[in-house]
C-alpha cells in the first residue's frame, strides 16, 4: 500500500475529530486490555514464558539460516514447496504464477499481514483474480476499500452502524435487502455469503504464525475457522509468511502459543490453532492436493545484527497497540502503513524509509506501556529512541525541532550556563505567572497550550531544591 | 544468484559469519530430535479424574455443553436428545471412523447416519476425538483415511466422542501422543486441529458473537465409565 505516513500530523488530527471513530476506540480498553490483565493474572507461569519465548526467539535470530534450511528440508520431504522471496513484488508474483497454475479465477484468503506488507490484493485484482477475505474484519474492510487498522482487529476503527450500512450496500446483490443491526444477525448474513465463495475458491492462501523447523509444519490461529476452510476446501493451499518466524519444535511453538492469544485478545487460547505439514496424504479424504509455502524476506535479514533485531521477535499479538495511549487516541490508520501502533513506530521507517515515518517514532511520549506489555520483551521504546536519533543526524526531523535540540544541547553540555540559564528562566516565569500559578497561553507553545495550561514554576529550579534537601536532611 | 542464496547470504552477512561450523550444526539437530518441552504451567498437573473435571470446566467456559455417560451404548440418545433440543434434524454425518462404528446407531431408529468427509449441505458432524487437554479444554483432531478434517468446520453442530481415559493435562502430552501414533520419518498428519470452544468472532464493535465460520454448537460426549472398567 502507498504509505501516507508523512501526513502522520494531519492523521492524527482528523482522527481526533473522528467522532465514529473515537467511539469505536473507546471500546478498546474494555475489550482487550482489561481481558489481557485477567488472563495473564490466572496464569502464574506468564511471565517465566514469556522469558523462555524471548530466548527461543534469540536463539533462532541467531541460528536463523540453520533452522531455515531445516524447515524447508521437512516441507520438501512431506511433499510441500518453498518458495523463497527477496522482495514483495518477488512474492506477489510467486503467489500469482502459482495462482495461474491452476487456472485460479478466485482466491479465499485467511488473515495475514505479510498479505498485506506485499500488497497482494491489488497486485491479484491487477491481474484478473479475484481475493475474498474470509476473516470477518478483513471482509468488513474489503467491503469498505480500506486496510486493516489493528493487526489482530482490522475493523475495530468501524462501529456497528457503519458495518450495518456497508452490509447493505454490498449484499444486496446476495439478495439481502434488509438493515441488520444486531451483530448476531450480521455474522450470520457474513457467514451464509462467505461460505458460497469457500467452495467457488481454486486456491486458499493463509498466513503463519509459526512454521516448525523440526516438522515443516506451518502453524495458524484463529477464533472464526476461516483460516481452516480456506486451507482445506481448494485444491492447492499457499501460505505467505517471512523468514523470522521458524521456530525449532513443536514445543518451542506451545511456549509461545501460550503467550499469544493471553496477550491478544485475552483469551487462554484462541479457538482453532491448526498445525499444516505438507499436502493431503493418499489416504486422506480432504485437504488440499499441494501445499506452497512463499517465505518473504523483505529486508528482515538486513535487520539482523542491528538495532532492530529484537523487533524481528515480535508474534503479531498487539498488545502494544493496545495499551499505546497514542494508538487509542488516533487510531491505526494514522500511522499510514500496514503496522501501526508502537510496533509500527518501531519497523514502518525501516520498511517504507524514515524521510516518510519519522513522525511515527516521534508520537511517542515514552510512556513504556507497549514494552510493558510485550510478551516478546521487545524494547520498543529503544528501537523509537534510535530512530528519532537517526532522524535528527541525517536532518529529517523539521527544522524548528532540530534548532530546538541544538539550543538545548548547547546549554545541556555547559553546566555553569545551564543552570544560570535554567535559574533565570524559573525566577522570571514564577514572577510573571505568580499571580495565577499557570499559563494559557506562551509563546512558540501555541499548540501545547491549546488544550492544557503550563503550571508556573515557583521561583527555583531542580538543582537549587537538590542541593537544598542535600544540606538539609528530612528528619 | 537466486533469491534463497541472497536471503541466506545476507543472514549470514548480517550476523558477521559464515555457514555454521558442522558441530554447531550437529549440537542444534540434537536439540531439535530432543525437543525437550519447556516450563508447564502447574494449571493442569492434577490425578487423572481431577484433569477431566478441568478439562470440562475449561471447555464449558470456551461455550462447548457436555454429555456424560457411563457407556458408549448410551451415545445415540444423547446425540438425539442434543438435536431435539436444539431442533436440529436427526441427521449425522459421522467420520468413517472403527471407534464411532462400535456405536450401536441403529438403536434409535430417527437417526439418519451416513459416513465420509463432510458435504456443503450437512448440519451436523460426529467426530472421535485423538485427545483433549485440560490445561485449556482443548480437543484435538487429528486428519487421516478414517478422520476428514472437513467434519471439524463445515457442519453447524460438531458433536465429539471423547473417551476420557484421552484426556491429558498440557499440550505437550498431546505432541508425545503424536509421536508415538505417527511413523517415525513423519509422525504429523496432515492437519492437527486443537479446537477450544465453537467458532467466534469480536469483528463487529467488539462483540463476541458464536458462529462466525466454524460450528456454532460445540457438543462433547465424554465416556467415562469404561475408563473405570479398563483399570
Amino acid at each position: 500500500m502507498k504509505p501516507t505516513s508523512h501526513a502522520f500530523s494531519a492523521n492524527a488530527h482528523d482522527a481526533l475529530q473522528d467522532r465514529d471513530l473515537q467511539r469505536a476506540l473507546k471500546l478498546m480498553e474494555t475489550g482487550f486490555s482489561a481481558g489481557r490483565r485477567t488472563a495473564v493474572a490466572r496464569l502464574p507461569e506468564f511471565d517465566e514464558l514469556c522469558e523462555q519465548g524471548r530466548a527461543i526467539k534469540n536463539h533462532v535470530l541467531e541460528h536463523l539460516d540453520f533452522y531455515l534450511e531445516r524447515f524447508e528440508g521437512e516441507v520438501v520431504a512431506r511433499g510441500g514447496f518453498v518458495h523463497w522471496c527477496a522482495t514483495p513484488r518477488e512474492a506477489c508474483e510467486t503467489i500469482l504464477s502459482l495462482c495461474r497454475s491452476v487456472r485460479a479465477k478466485t482466491v479465499t484468503k485467511g488473515k495475514s499481514m505479510v498479505a498485506e506488507e506485499i500488497g497482494l490484493n491489488p497486485f491479484l485484482e491487477a491481474n484478473g483474480i479475484e481475493p475474498v477475505e474470509t476473516d470477518l474484519g478483513e471482509y468488513i474492510i474489503q467491503l469498505a476499500d480500506q486496510s486493516p487498522s489493528h493487526i489482530i482487529a482490522p475493523a475495530v476503527h468501524l462501529t456497528t452502524d457503519q458495518i450495518s450500512d456497508l452490509f447493505l450496500e454490498h449484499h444486496r446483490e446476495h439478495g439481502k435487502t434488509k438493515r441488520l443491526t444486531e451483530p448476531q444477525e450480521m455474522v450470520g448474513e457474513a457467514r451464509e455469503i462467505l461460505r458460497e465463495r469457500y467452495f467457488q475458491a481454486d486456491v486458499g492462501i493463509t498466513g503463519a504464525n509459526f512454521l516448525i523447523a523440526e516438522t515443516g509444519t506451518t502453524i495458524i490461529v484463529t477464533n472464526e475457522g476461516n483460516g481452516d476452510l480456506t486451507q482445506m476446501l481448494p485444491r492447492m493451499h499457499i501460505v505467505i509468511s517471512s523468514i523470522e518466524k521458524v521456530l525449532p519444535t513443536l514445543e518451542d511453538a506451545w511456549t509461545i502459543l501460550r503467550v499469544l492469544a493471553r496477550s491478544a485478545t485475552g483469551q487462554d487460547i484462541s479457538c482453532y490453532t491448526t498445525f499444516s505439514t505438507g499436502p493431503k496424504r493418499a489416504e486422506d479424504l480432504d485437504g488440499p492436493a499441494e501445499f506452497h509455502i512463499v517465505l518473504l524476506d523483505n529486508g528482515r535479514s538486513s535487520m539482523l545484527g542491528s538495532e532492530l533485531q529484537d523487533a524481528l521477535r515480535c508474534i503479531r499479538c498487539g498488545a502494544c497497540m493496545n495499551s499505546c495511549p497514542v494508538y487509542q487516541s488516533v487510531g491505526g490508520h494514522a500511522y499510514g502503513w500496514v503496522y501501526p501502533g508502537p510496533i509500527g513506530a518501531a519497523i514502518d521507517p525501516f520498511f517504507i524509509g524514515l524521510k516518510e515515518a519519522h513522525d511515527l517514532p516521534a508520537a511517542s511520549s515514552f510512556c513504556g506501556a507497549c514494552e510493558s506489555v510485550c510478551p516478546m520483551k521487545i524494547p520498543l521504546p529503544k528501537i523509537m529512541r534510535h530512530w528519532r536519533e537517526k532522524a535528527f543526524e541525517e536532518k529529517i526531523t523539521p527544522v524548528p525541532q532540530r534548532a530546538g535540540m541544538l539550543i538545548w544541547a548547547w546549554f545541556a553540555r555547559r553546566v555553569t550556563f545551564y543552570r544560570l540559564a535554567t535559574r533565570v528562566a524559573a525566577g522570571l516565569f514564577g514572577l510573571l505567572g505568580r499571580r495565577r500559578g499557570r499559563f494559557s497561553r506562551l509563546p512558540f507553545a501555541a499548540g501545547w497550550t491549546a488544550g492544557r495550561d503550563l503550571p508556573a514554576p515557583e521561583g527555583s529550579t531542580f538543582h537549587d531544591l537538590w542541593s537544598a534537601r542535600a544540606r538539609k536532611p528530612p528528619a | 544468484m537466486s533469491a534463497r542464496d541472497r536471503i541466506f547470504a545476507n543472514i549470514r552477512g548480517s550476523l558477521g559469519r559464515g555457514p555454521l561450523p558442522a558441530p554447531l550444526v550437529a549440537e542444534l539437530e540434537a536439540k531439535i530430535a530432543a525437543h525437550a518441552p519447556n516450563l508447564i504451567p502447574e494449571r493442569s498437573r492434577l490425578a487423572h479424574d481431577q484433569q477431566i473435571e478441568l478439562f470440562v470446566r475449561m471447555a464449558q467456559e470456551a461455550g462447548a455443553t457436555f454429555s456424560r455417560l457411563g457407556s458408549r451404548a448410551a451415545v445415540p440418545r444423547a446425540v438425539l436428545e442434543f438435536l431435539n433440543a436444539n431442533t436440529v434434524p436427526p441427521e449425522l454425518r459421522l467420520s468413517p471412523d472403527r471407534e464411532l462404528d462400535r456405536i450401536p446407531w441403529s438403536a434409535q431408529r430417527e437417526l439418519n447416519v451416513t459416513r465420509g468427509r463432510a458435504r456443503r449441505d450437512d448440519l451436523t458432524s460426529v467426530t472421535p476425538s485423538f485427545a483433549a487437554i485440560a490445561e485449556t479444554g482443548t480437543l484435538v483432531f487429528v486428519s487421516g483415511a478414517e478422520r476428514p478434517a472437513t467434519l471439524n468446520f463445515l457442519p453447524d453442530n460438531h458433536i465429539v466422542v471423547l473417551d476420557a481415559h484421552d484426556v491429558v493435562g498440557p499440550y505437550e502430552d498431546v505432541l508425545t501422543k503424536l509421536r508415538a501414533a505417527g511413523s517415525p520419518d513423519c509422525f504429523m498428519p496432515r492437519t492437527v486441529n486443537f479446537v477450544t470452544g465453537p467458532s467466534r468472532t469480536a469483528d463487529i464493535a467488539l462483540t463476541i458473537v458464536r458462529g462466525a465460520h466454524g460450528p456454532r454448537r460445540l457438543h462433547i460426549i465424554l465416556i467415562e465409565t469404561e475408563l473405570r472398567d479398563a483399570l
